[in-house]
């Protein structure tokens, strides 16, 4: 399996992730983008700010990979980026490819990797208002006690 | 302590911001875990106290449970809930 796992602090170009996971004998490469918002809850956000463990963040990647290899043999690639530093809205903050032989296994593989990624990469964003910030958590925190 | 262990703690996102430090040291008793971490860095540091409930704890680069034993050297990290993507 081909993989290729990144903390950055500079701009995320899936087109990279791809390049990096293309396989002869892959007929389907899925790819998510996550892209900052200018809102929450209504509150202009101005910027955001990402923090990363990034040694450990890595490692997560890797245990990400591992887990989606395990789950979809098939799978013969698995990219994973996320950005550090600050991120102007608009921008892609995080990146998952997987590639396949057929569409079915990269899709459900990158759905996964995606929801693993935001309930265990060790990460934080702030968001950063007009008049302040906020430390922004994912809801999939809570959905942890999975037994993994 | 004289058989005490000297561990480094990093913080990270609102707890690092609670702190105004990335990390700091700790010393423990010998046979201290995860748990005993947590319980000496709030201690040291009070503002850390509304996080550490919800936060999780790594050794080297891995999320533990509470009971984990530490050993000298050890790299523990106060993770609070994440907010990646």
């Amino acid at each position: 399996m081909r993989t290729f796992y990144q903390i950055t602090d500079t701009s995320i170009d899936p087109e990279t992730l791809r390049g990096a996971i293309t396989d002869a004998g892959s007929g389907a490469i899925a790819t998510f983008v996550g892209v900052t918002r200018n809102s929450f809850a209504g509150k202009a956000v101005r910027h955001l700010e990402y923090e990363a463990y990034a040694p450990m963040a890595e490692r997560e990647m890797e245990r990400i990979g591992m887990e989606i290899a395990g789950l979809w043999p098939v799978v013969t690639g698995v990219a994973i980026a996320h950005r550090v530093g600050r991120v102007e809205i608009g921008e892609a903050s995080v990146a998952i490819a997987i590639s396949a032989p057929h569409r079915r296994e990269a899709l459900a593989a990158c759905a996964h990797g995606i929801d693993r990624l935001k309930a265990t990469l060790p990460v934080w964003k702030k968001e950063v208002f007009a008049d302040g910030s906020e430390w922004r958590e994912n809801r999939e925190e809570e959905e942890l006690d999975d037994g993994r | 302590m004289r058989d005490g262990m000297r561990v480094v703690v990093r913080l990270f996102g609102p707890a690092r911001e609670a702190v105004g430090a990335g990390s700091v040291e700790l010393e423990l008793a010998p046979a201290a875990t995860a748990a005993d971490a947590v319980v000496a860095v709030g201690e040291a540091h009070p503002s850390l106290a509304p996080l550490l409930p919800r936060s999780r704890v790594a050794v080297n680069l891995e999320y533990v449970d509470a009971g984990t034993p530490l050993v000298p050297g050890d790299e523990i990290a106060i993770l609070p809930p994440v907010g990646g993507g």
